[in-house]
């Protein structure tokens, strides 16, 4: 088979598998297990041999056009670089082991047939996105992923907090999404063509006639997709979700495309240095911003959340110093070690039966119950802390070795303040992130007090499926030597000066977390806290479901637990109570959309019940009130009638009289 | 007004002498015609005012028998003596007769006007005065010589009608047949109808309705033919 | 003669007999009014003949002809209409024509059942 034929069949097993899990779900569920985990494995097993084949040489390029469309020609095109070779192994990687894991998961799952084809199709749609060379072929995966976010956000419908979740989701990724398209049109009428080679062969030659407007369109859509700031908020409460979905959103699909998109697009984006500088201070924002809201995280998904946001932030922020190839291999190392930590996440809520991080801090011994999620999770959190020689250590070097080398003014690709910005964001957010990371750590697994409660063994398939995640968490960061190959060329290297200014700061960040932890643990026994859930040994998605129902009862609150042994209470001090609900921007977004929106549509109520049926109902009263008169005339009485026929007469006669003679 | 203007028009051309006769210098038969007409025009008043029912139709009388006496003015006089015998002889006699039948009250009736009575009063008002001032707008110069023969008189009135006029003459026989047949039909019918439901019934009739139904009945149907022979 | 007396008279009497179709309750009455107004109608009728035979200029005396048979029509009338007044007055026991409402617009439940008490009257 050509690589084309093979790259073709990528997105589209994961599209017939949901296709098939849909109609066979009721009919035949033996076959449903089979039909969601097959064909992502198949997917994986295609794309690394398309990744092979491709081996970062000429991107291959094919396309068919389907049938004329006007002006604008949309045409099936594949365009497979070294970036969409490799993400689309991760794509598939992910959604394999996320649809493994789902089976130990959800195995009690009513819905568990629809949750697994629309997770094949949410793979799917990400890996069309990442094949796709043509722009309204993408929109399309890009759409398709939107919807299906919803629906799997909202898995657990039976809860207020998963509807007002999916809403939320959808809701705002749309408003993204709909400046998006506009860029898109813009771009394409820019360029004559939706194809990404004739638009990046378009900006090379300085074709683009408003770069920054059609930058700035697009990136409202990135921020949409990939939950930056100001469009960011809906992630957090996307945890109400199942936590395989959570993976799966956070690690792989979801949030990299938009990423993804700007990589793909950059000459696009650094023809406007505005742009860039919107970029630089969108990913500054972002990652302190999360930084300090998942330090404050009470639910343990939360934290992984903005911790989500922030990482997001840090490719961002390599993107508007111009260098893709680092915000890519921060993509890759990030997808691996995110989807880990969810998933071990998922298990820690399943043995403890809560997924309130102040909860966990009061059971003892809860590492002991589950060895496999302790020490993958602990891997996965140094990767995330960037520590050595952990995956994420190289591709954040990477990523700040970028943006040194940019504020250091020796590249003319992208403004040196972009640099700036960048590099003392990260740094800054380098510290907290070690900060979270380490609190969650000490948190889940140093808790003092009742022992935990043992539901024996997790699955295999789950744990299993850690452990898998948990090579590539470790040992993906020695890819930085031949990953170059792949990307533009440019060094993966980390740089001696940014190398140990991170770790330092990484460290200080996770020993001061200590410190405070140290100091407040002790109270963690003075002050008992917290409930478990009532079904403990249910499959780890009802136990989820329950748990997640249960925490706002609780605590009074989704996010945030008022619990005085939390160190992140002592690191934040006052800035915690902020800090814990995203810093009011879910508030700031009521005022501003909400309630002008819900006011509108009282006005509009408003005057349609009062103003318009008025009118209605006056205009059916006059035809009504005639009606009644008329019936009222309707006597029986031969004579009336006689009456008005002869008086009627008269008139006439009279009438016709006057004419004729003309009085 | 082209009916009226042109039968001014035609007037004018016919009788040139008509322009000397003026209204205020009526002659003997205008001034007889005026009072009796008045006569006339007062009994009708009365009879449709009338709170009497049998005062209304004696008054009516009175009517017909007016008008009887302006065709004799009008030098028709077979219509005159018809008018006497039908109207005054006969249909009077036929709707004393009905209001016999219908039980009519004999005195005063105080409802003998239904509530449509100023409605009729303001459209009867309305019409005469759109007809009085048609009429004297398109005749008031046109003059009727009434010397000479008869215009009316028995022998040419007959010689008209069975010469010009015998083919409707016959024709309106045949209708006056079917008149006959019909009323009699009208008062057989309800008979059968009431007598069709009493048949079956095995017991005797019971309550005193139905003969007196059937009383009313036969009197009605007893009644009429010999009124209808009256008539022809 | 002037030709606007009897013109004049038999339109006063025809809207008599209007005012009396109009106006009286009693079925036998309005015939009577009827009557008034086809003898306003002949009226007219004889002295239009005779001042057209007068003129010479209609020689089979129409108007008197047509004035017979109008008579002999209006006989017939009387007779079938006195027949019809009596046979309602034999099924509802009244000749008031404004009590014979069979035609009008029921406004109300009410209505419905004060008309059918009425018909009950009547029968019994």
């Amino acid at each position: 088979m050509t690589t084309t034929t093979l790259a073709v069949l990528v997105p589209l097993l994961p599209f017939l598998g949901a296709v098939a899990g849909l109609l066979l779900g009721r009919t035949a569920p033996g076959f449903v297990r089979p039909l969601a985990v097959l064909p992502p494995l198949v997917s994986l097993v295609l794309a690394v041999l398309v990744a092979v084949r491709q081996g970062g040489d000429q991107a291959i390029n094919a396309h068919t056009e389907l049938t004329p469309t006007g002006s604008v020609p949309i045409e099936l095109a594949l365009y497979i670089d070294g970036f969409a070779a490799l993400v689309a192994v991760l794509v598939a990687f992910v959604a394999s082991c996320v649809q493994i894991y789902s089976t130990g998961y959800l195995r009690d799952d009513p819905r568990y047939p629809s949750y697994a084809a629309l997770v094949s199709l949410f793979t799917s749609a990400m890996l069309v996105v990442v094949y796709s060379g043509d722009l309204i072929v993408l929109l399309v995966g890009w759409e398709i992923m939107g919807i299906c976010s919803y629906f799997l956000v909202g898995h657990y419908w039976e809860t207020p907090e998963a509807r007002a979740a999916s809403i939320k989701a959808f809701l705002v990724t749309k408003l993204g999404d709909v400046p998006f398209l506009i860029g898109l049109f813009a771009l394409a009428t820019d360029a004559g063509s939706f194809r990404i080679t004739t638009v990046l062969g378009t900006v090379a030659s300085g074709g683009l006639h408003h770069p920054t407007l059609v930058a700035l369109l697009l990136l409202a859509g990135v921020a949409g997709k990939s939950a930056q700031f100001p469009l960011h908020t809906w992630l957090p409460d996307a945890m109400a979700g199942p936590t395989p979905v959570s993976a799966l959103i956070h690690a792989a699909t979801m949030v990299a495309a938009g990423v993804y998109f700007v990589a793909r697009l950059l000459p696009v984006f650094q023809a406007s240095s505005a742009a860039m500088v919107v970029l630089a201070v969108m990913a500054a924002i972002t990652m302190a911003g999360s930084a300090l809201a998942a330090l404050a995280q009470d639910d343990i998904k939360r934290v992984l959340a903005y911790s989500t946001i922030g990482q997001l932030g840090y490719m961002t922020g390599a993107l508007a110093v111009g260098d893709r190839g680092a915000a890519v291999f921060h993509l890759l190392s990030h997808g691996a070690f995110k989807a880990l930590l969810f998933l071990a996440a998922g298990v820690i809520i399943h043995a403890s039966g809560t997924n309130s991080l102040a909860v966990m801090s009061r059971m003892k011994d809860l590492r002991a119950r589950v060895p496999d999620a302790y020490w993958t999770m602990t891997v996965a959190l140094l990767a995330l802390a960037a520590i050595p020689p952990f995956s994420g250590f190289f591709s954040k070097e990477a990523v700040l070795g970028a943006a040194e080398h940019v504020a250091t003014g020796h590249t003319e690709h992208a403004p040196g303040a972009a640099g700036w910005i960048v590099l003392v964001a990260g740094l800054i957010t380098a510290v907290l992130t070690a900060a979270y990371a380490t609190r969650l750590w000490l948190l889940a697994f140093r808790g003092q007090g009742a022992e935990a409660p043992d539901h024996g063994r997790q699955p295999l398939t789950m744990t299993v499926v850690l452990w898998v995640l948990a090579v590539p968490s470790l040992a993906f960061g020695l890819a930085y030597g031949p990953l170059p190959d792949w990307f533009d060329g440019r060094d993966l290297t980390p740089v001696l000066t940014t190398s140990v200014l991170g770790t330092g700061l990484a460290l200080v960040g996770g020993l001061v977390t200590y410190g405070a932890w140290r100091h407040t643990s002790a109270m963690a026994a003075r002050v008992p806290l917290g409930a478990v859930v009532a079904h403990p040994d249910a499959d780890a998605g009802t136990v989820e479901a329950e748990a997640i129902a249960m925490h706002a009862p609780t605590f009074g609150d989704m996010a945030s637990a008022s619990d005085p042994a939390d160190p992140g209470l002592l690191l934040l001090g006052p800035l915690h109570r902020h800090a814990a609900v995203g810093f009011h921007l879910d508030a700031v977004y009521s005022v501003l959309f909400v309630r002008p929106v819900q006011a509108g549509a009282s006005l509009v109520r408003f005057l349609d019940r009062e103003v318009v049926d008025t009118y209605v109902r006056g205009a059916g009263a006059l035809p009504r009130w005639l009606g009644a008169a008329v019936r009222r005339a309707q006597t029986g009485n031969v004579q009336t009638y006689v009456s008005a026929l002869l008086a009627g007469t008269v008139v006439l006669v009279v009438a016709v009289l006057l004419v004729a003679t003309g009085a | 007004m082209s009916l009226a203007a042109a039968t001014a028009a035609a007037a004018r051309a016919t009788t040139a002498a008509a322009e000397s006769h003026g209204f205020l210098s009526p002659t003997g038969v205008e001034i007889a015609f005026l009072l009796v007409g008045l006569v006339t025009f007062g009994a009708a008043i009365v009879t449709v005012t009338t709170k009497q029912l049998v005062h209304a139709a004696l008054w009516l009388v009175v009517t017909l028998g007016g008008l009887a006496v302006e065709y004799l003015l009008l030098t028709a006089e077979f219509i005159a003596w018809v008018q006497v015998l039908i109207y005054v002889g006969s249909v009077v006699v036929l709707l004393l007769f009905g209001l016999m039948l219908t039980k009519a009250p004999i005195g005063r009736s105080p409802d003998a006007d239904s509530g449509n009575r100023w409605a009729a009063l303001t459209v009867a008002v309305a019409a005469a005065a759109a007809l009085v001032w048609v009429v004297v707008d398109a005749f008031r110069t046109t003059w009727v010589d009434l010397d000479g023969a008869a215009a009316g008189s028995t022998e040419v009135t007959g010689a008209s009608l069975f010469q010009s006029w015998v083919l409707p003459f016959e024709a309106l026989s045949v209708l006056l047949l079917a008149a006959l047949v019909g009323a009699i039909v009208l008062s057989r019918k309800a008979v059968a109808d009431k007598a069709t439901p009493a048949l079956p019934t095995p017991g005797p009739p019971s309550g005193t309705l139905p003969p007196s139904r059937t009383a009313v009945d036969t009197t009605a149907s007893g009644e009429q033919p010999p009124a209808k022979e009256g008539t022809r | 003669m002037h030709l606007a007396y009897p013109a004049v008279l038999s339109a006063l009497l025809f809207c008599t007999g209007l005012y009396g179709v109009l106006a009286r309750r009693n079925a036998i009455l309005v015939l009577m009014s009827v009557e008034l107004m086809l003898n306003a109608v002949n009226l007219n009728l004889v002295a239009f003949d005779v001042w057209l035979s007068r003129a010479a200029r209609d020689t089979l005396h129409s108007g008197q002809a047509l004035t017979l048979f109008t008579i002999a029509i209006a006989a017939a009338e009387i007779g079938i209409g006195l027949a019809i007044v009596l046979a309602v007055y034999r099924g509802r026991g009244t000749a008031d024509i404004d009590k014979l409402r069979d035609s009008a617009e029921p406004h109300g439940p009410d209505e419905a059942t004060v008309t059918a008490d009425e018909k009950a009257e009547a029968t019994a």
